[in-house]
């Protein structure tokens, strides 16, 4: 009598979990199917209008005006090719051309200067080191707009509009990256390198370049990335400082694609469109595991 | 030794940090302060006059907030809320998408597949030139035959083609939706990184107690990535009051001056007829003054926290030791 019921009770404390377990696993696939279903409309979303753009400016103008979300390639790919190259405002060489000369050289005066500056305030104790780097930390998120017109109007009087260098010097203060180059100095650096490099009678710049240098090549790497996009993908600052076309950077070629008189070209749109975003498309599938651990490095600092 | 590092190495760090401070004194102080005095001088027309101070210095400053004959408010006034209505209806939403797929991903009951495919594509939007985004909307709405428009009429969403870039309020809601679109992502990966780092033993725990999904939501993760919430919405307050590509790319600024934002304003004063640089620095001036009020907030959110906590306990200590010296 006392087993039967010790038994059944089992037996239906069994059911309870089972059923329990099956009730959790289908609370599972609904919640799993819901993630699923908002997660792929969110990627159409993000992927949409780039495919759409891919797409339109293989199909010729009159195709695109009669119905523009097809989803089959037109073979309109070269007509429209010849139709971009007759425009004189968007001259895609001489585009790629300052865009990479400006973007290179910030990047790597910018990653230079920054990890020598991070390695003055984590190496070294000075007495102005606290207010230097609250100075940093002050200025890290001042947006161009504010020094705009002082600088303009500087550069003006002294001629030097239209000097790519007004774009490229100031690359050499990017308080964002001696910030980040900081933290991973902190992290990475063990002082004992550099006084064993010290007893081994190297001086302290040659020290920095031959072993801290390396050392901080992931922190370089990552923050190298978002320099150059940041730099490439700049509309603002070329805008105001370059009056001459021979200087014209992508983002600013790419604004002129949208003037009236080939405001009916539009194959010749999309194909001028995708030619400046598809380099940066490759490369950040390419480099997208990098970047993706880039932001979230660059942002959670307790 | 550490004394002796002192005497010896210390002008070592001053040289390493001229660079960066030179720099900053030429392409940043110089500048700034600059344009701070012009806000209050006679700058201004194609060929400007000889820098002279104004009889009253504040007139350009004054000019900024005075009311339009009409008795509408004036043009910096709607430029600045403008912006910040922008920067609100694109941020809400950016967060609040951004929070729920961070729970979503790292939820520990169940693995959603495929998440870093998802993580890929939902930041992809922001490393695309904001020029090029921009002139692909303004592409994508166009009127009367444009993708967006043909999409909603197959969809029998609309029965005639929309002229969306004729109309205030859906510039606006455009402008708001590729800004959330754009940054999303970015905000997600951030918030992942946050709830990834909070401990799983408090999760565990929570688990045992029998908490539901929703409530270790609102009562763990919530909590614990408030700070980087905060770092988030700071640092994009700041991008946001400076948005200037996409408004301008789409639809310049209109129609009838429904996305012009600070940025387009000084941007149109100063170099835009009669080039008033005085008054377009003034503005400057003016934003300058509400970034350093973000970024003192930001300061605050990223000071040394357990120095800050140290230095409150050694007070604490100091404090009760006197007290007992008083007491003795």
């Amino acid at each position: 009598m006392a087993t039967n019921d010790e038994v059944m009770r089992s037996d239906k404390n069994k059911k309870d979990s089972q059923v329990a377990l099956k009730s959790r696993k289908r609370d599972s696939i609904v919640f799993l199917t819901i993630i699923y279903i908002v997660c792929t409309f969110l990627a159409l979303l993000s992927l949409w209008p780039f495919i759409c753009m891919l797409i339109n400016s293989t199909r010729s103008t009159e195709a695109i005006q009669s119905n523009s979300i097809s989803l089959i390639p037109g073979k309109n790919l070269k007509k429209n090719l010849d139709i971009l190259k007759k425009l004189k405002t968007f001259d895609v060489k001489t585009g790629l051309k300052n865009s990479l000369i400006i973007s290179i050289s910030v990047t790597v005066l910018s990653i230079y200067f920054s990890s020598l500056t991070a390695y003055s305030i984590h190496a070294y104790d000075w007495k102005l080191k606290k207010v230097f780097f609250g100075l940093i930390i002050g200025i890290m998120t001042l947006p161009g707009t504010v020094t705009l017109i002082g600088f303009y109007r500087t550069c003006y009087q002294l001629h030097l509009t239209d000097n790519k260098l007004m774009l490229i010097l100031p690359a050499m203060a990017a308080p964002m990256t001696v910030f980040f180059m900081k933290q991973y100095l902190e992290g990475a650096l063990s002082m004992e390198i550099v006084e064993s490099a010290r007893i081994d009678g190297a001086g302290e710049f040659r020290t920095f370049n031959t072993i801290v240098l390396p050392i901080m090549k992931p922190a370089m790497a990552t923050q190298a990335i978002f320099t150059f996009v940041g730099s490439w993908n700049n509309y603002f600052l070329p805008l105001i400082l370059f009056n001459k076309q021979k200087n014209y950077t992508m983002p600013i070629m790419v604004a002129l694609l949208n003037g009236d008189i080939y405001r009916r070209e539009y194959g010749c749109i999309y194909l001028g469109l995708s030619i400046t975003a598809l380099p940066l498309i490759v490369a950040y599938l390419l480099l997208s595991k990098y970047i993706v651990s880039g932001i979230a490095l660059g942002s959670v600092k307790g | 030794m550490k004394q002796k590092k002192l005497v010896n190495y210390s002008k070592f760090g001053y040289l390493f940090a001229i660079p960066f401070f030179l720099t900053f004194l030429v392409f940043t102080l110089y500048p700034v302060a600059y344009t701070l005095v012009i806000g209050f001088t006679n700058h201004e027309g194609a060929i400007p006059p000889k820098l002279k101070f104004l009889k009253d210095p504040l007139a350009n400053f004054k000019y900024l907030f005075k009311r339009r004959s009409s008795g509408a408010k004036s043009y910096f006034l709607e430029a600045l809320i403008t912006t910040c209505r922008i920067w609100i209806v694109n941020f809400l939403p950016q967060l609040g998408l951004a929070l729920l797929l961070s729970a979503w991903f790292t939820d520990n009951r169940v693995k959603v597949k495929g998440q870093g495919f998802y993580k890929v594509v939902f930041y992809l939007p922001n490393i695309i030139t904001a020029a090029t985004v921009a002139i692909l909307y303004n592409t994508l709405f166009s009127y009367p035959k444009g993708p967006v428009n043909d999409l909603l009429m197959h969809l029998h969403i609309i029965k005639e083609p929309y002229y969306f870039l004729l109309n205030k309020r859906p510039t606006r809601m455009i402008v708001e939706f590729i800004q959330c679109w754009q940054w999303y992502g970015s905000t997600m990966i951030t918030l992942i990184a946050a709830v990834i780092g909070i401990n799983p033993e408090i999760f565990e725990a929570a688990e045992i107690d029998g908490a539901s999904r929703w409530k270790k939501f609102w009562y763990i993760t919530l909590p614990s990535v408030r700070p980087i919430m905060l770092f988030t919405l700071v640092t994009s307050l700041i991008g946001g009051l400076s948005m200037f590509d996409i408004p301008q790319l789409l639809a310049s600024g209109g129609p009838d001056n429904a996305t012009t934002t600070i940025a387009i304003y000084i941007y149109n004063t100063a170099f835009k007829k009669p080039y008033k640089y005085n008054r377009s620095a003034a503005a400057s001036v003016i934003l300058f003054l509400i970034v350093i009020v973000c970024s003192a907030t930001l300061f605050f959110i990223m000071r040394d926290k357990d120095a800050a906590k140290m230095a409150k306990l050694k007070k604490q200590a100091m404090k009760k030791a006197k007290l007992e010296q008083k007491g003795a």
